[in-house]
């Protein structure tokens, strides 16, 4: 006995949970407990870093996160960690009651603990549902006004529970607040707290045995099955790994209410609950909404109790193995019918606001001249990023930074200012390459890669705006002639359509302007608009 | 060794007939625990290290500020000029007013210092009397070119990067100023 275990019993207690006797059973299908367990410590882990770079409260929410993914190193994995971890941990409590059920080992006297259990099932997807809000972008935003809508919605209870979350059919700060607490002071020591019930009752009654164990000497939990459970989380904690820094976590443009053109989609876990309310409309909405999922729930608990019978041998358990094979099914074909219900969102013009957007503040000729930099290639021979070194100068230097006047003459005849060099002339017209020259002058170290990753539509729309001369009448961040209405805040004004038809006919909708009509094809006309109201205020 | 020969080795010998397979067993075992354990914790604990520790990217180049018109200033005359400044703190960028003393030298050069002691922090004046920066808190006293005359203020007053435009006096960051020979 040492001093430490002397005074606290540590080693002991460690010892007599690492030599568990165990059913001689006991194998590879036991590891998902263990699992769940880790990927909470992961969530509570990542959790707590996130919180360390995080404001909560809607907007600075947003603006901290996209602080977390663009400015804080390893932002970007703690994040993704986090993100995926909640789906991963959703798909191995699933697995775990999946296993339990088959196996029957919920029977006498293990009923208590499947039904710890089962409300462990509930407080995961609870994350799931108050995380989903803490971005505050578009996404969170919309797809909590849904799950707020759907409470609201139960009879009776609705409007209790609608205050409850903070708002009369409202999404905002109070709604917020009352996740964000949800989130990160509520639910995790509920969690801690009935995880360890269940651990405890797991150990009380000791890990259900298989038919044979009866007259097989038992195991010890440590090392081998520790060596199992030890694998098997390394293999998911790889995965997750992998998926955090390849998969691109989505961040969206900031929550706007105003927004009504929007389709919100829940998260890929709630994608099932979210067709099955498609099938009931109008008064019948509740059954689809609150009474299934209620029913469902209940008997999930009520499991034990309907099946009492004493056949654990799993090859026989044919009832238990059709019930999962069914809800399998079920939950496939809801949720596959929902992926082909949503609407195929244009990729092309989406805006990662999870990287650097200083492109944004480009004027549209600075924004036509990256179009340019990119059609011409400029990047085979210059650098503009440090680590990619080229023939010619690095353009983002400082320290050779010419005038407009200069770069114009040295592209028209390069070797006229530089005698020598390599480089060919530029075959672009003169207003064309006064926009490659204003991008250039624009150019720092600092800068350089925030500015290469403007996405392709917003370049291709800035060219359109260019070749169309739009800036001799319109103010576009802070340039052009303040003839029309200015661009910038566009999208706080106008809707979609009505700029698509305004560009059509535009006296038909604003009586007395002297625009004149613009005809774009259907792509040229998606990237304009998209480009027009990405323009920040 | 495999789990099948392991399963028979287990039913058919006594325990000493196994004993050399199962510790080597035992110990391919535990090293595996404590090794993809290691792995787990560095995965996450050096990520973790650098997101804390590391100071986050910069996103805007210091810009150079107005303080205001410096033309009519008399030599040898400081004067307290108030602008406004943008600094960012983490995620936010936010509109201060600052100060700076400046003191015009001779018509080329202009010093601009920091409106606090660099003593304890506190905001000293100009005593037109006296014609020394004087800080009340603990009677440091400063030259007009930000020396220490007296006081237990550790180093002269910092000073900003100044640059004048026409008439304009621009400032950069603040720089803290050596110890004093």
């Amino acid at each position: 006995m040492s001093w430490l275990d002397h005074r606290t019993g540590i080693e002991t207690a460690i010892r007599s949970f690492l030599y568990e006797e165990i059913p001689a059973s006991s194998g590879w299908r036991h590891v998902f407990g263990s699992m769940a367990v880790f990927l909470f410590m992961v969530q509570s882990f990542t959790g707590a870093l996130l919180a360390f770079n995080y404001a909560p409260t809607p907007g600075d929410a947003y603006n901290s996160l996209r602080y977390i993914l663009t400015e804080v190193t390893g932002g970007h994995l703690i994040r993704g960690l986090h993100h995926w971890g909640a789906s991963m941990m959703i798909v191995v409590v699933v697995l775990h009651m999946t296993q339990v059920f088959l196996y029957g080992a919920y029977k006498k006297p293990r009923e208590a603990t499947w039904m710890v259990g089962v409300v462990l099932l509930l407080l995961t997807m609870a994350y799931g549902l108050t995380g989903y809000l803490l971005p505050w972008d578009n996404r969170a935003y919309w797809g909590t006004v849904v799950s707020t809508r759907i409470a609201t919605g139960i009879p009776l209870l609705g409007p209790y529970l609608s205050r409850l979350l903070g708002g009369d059919n409202e999404v905002g700060v109070v709604t917020f607040a009352r996740f964000y607490g949800l989130h990160v002071l509520l639910l995790p020591p509920a969690t801690a707290l009935l995880m360890a019930s269940h651990i405890y009752l797991v150990r009380k009654h000791g890990v259900a045995p298989a038919p044979g164990d009866e007259v097989r000497a038992k195991k010890k939990f440590y090392p081998e099955q520790v060596f199992r459970d030890t694998v098997a989380i390394f293999i998911a904690f790889a995965i997750l790994f992998v998926m955090a820094v390849v998969v691109r976590v989505p961040l969206e443009r900031l929550a706007d209410p105003t927004d009504a053109t929007y389709v919100p989609r829940p998260e890929w876990y709630f994608l099932f609950l979210f067709q099955t309310l498609k099938f009931f409309d109008g008064p019948l909405e509740v059954v689809g909404s609150v009474v299934l999922p209620g029913l469902a729930v209940l008997a999930l608990i009520l499991v034990p109790f309907v099946d009492r019978g004493k056949v654990m041998r799993v090859t026989r358990r044919t009832v238990a193995i059709g019930v999962v094979s069914l809800a399998a099914l079920g939950w496939t074909g809801l949720t596959v019918a929902a992926r082909m219900t949503t609407p195929k969102a244009d990729e092309t013009t989406d805006v990662d606001f999870g990287a650097p957007t200083d492109w944004m503040q480009l004027s549209p000729q600075e924004l036509a001249g990256v179009g340019y930099f990119r059609k011409e290639h400029c990047d085979s021979c210059h650098g503009v990023v440090e680590d990619k070194p080229g023939i010619g100068p690095d353009l983002a230097n400082g320290n050779i930074r010419k005038s407009a006047a200069w770069m114009i003459a040295h592209f028209k005849r390069p070797a006229s200012m530089v005698p020598g060099t390599s480089m060919p002339a530029i075959q672009l017209s003169d207003s064309q390459l006064n926009a490659l020259a204003a991008f250039l002058l624009k150019l720092t170290p600092r800068n350089a890669a925030a500015l290469g990753n403007a996405p392709d539509f917003a370049v291709e729309a800035a060219l359109l705006f260019q070749a169309n001369n739009c800036g001799s009448c319109h103010v576009a961040n802070g340039v052009g002639m303040p003839i029309g209405p200015p661009l910038s805040g566009l999208a706080r004004r106008r809707t979609r359509t009505w700029v698509v038809q305004h560009f059509a006919n535009p006296q038909a909708l604003s009586p007395g302007s002297i625009m004149p009509p613009y005809r774009f094809s259907s792509q040229q006309m998606d990237h304009l608009v998209a480009y027009l109201f990405i323009l920040p205020e | 060794m495999g789990p099948r020969r392991d399963a028979y080795s287990k039913d058919m010998h006594t325990a000493e007939d196994c004993a050399a397979p199962s510790v080597t067993r035992r110990r391919f075992h535990i090293g595996f625990i404590y090794g993809l354990w290691s792995v787990i914790a560095a995965a996450l604990g050096v990520p973790a290290a650098l997101y804390l520790l590391l100071p986050p990217k910069l996103r805007k180049m210091p810009n150079w500020v107005t303080a205001g018109d410096v033309s009519k200033l008399q030599t040898g005359d400081p004067v307290e000029m108030i602008f406004r400044q943008n600094r960012v703190d983490g995620w936010k960028i936010l509109s201060e007013k600052s100060t700076a003393w400046v003191v015009k030298l001779s018509d080329s050069q202009v010093v601009a210092f920091g409106p606090q002691c660099t003593h304890l922090g506190c905001a000293y004046h100009w005593d037109e009397n006296r014609s020394q920066f004087l800080c009340p808190c603990h009677n440091s006293i400063f030259a007009i070119d930000g020396t220490v005359v007296s006081g237990p203020a550790p180093r002269p007053l910092d000073r900003y990067d100044t640059k004048l435009e026409g008439g304009k006096l621009l400032l950069g960051p603040l720089q803290e100023s050596k110890g004093q020979a």
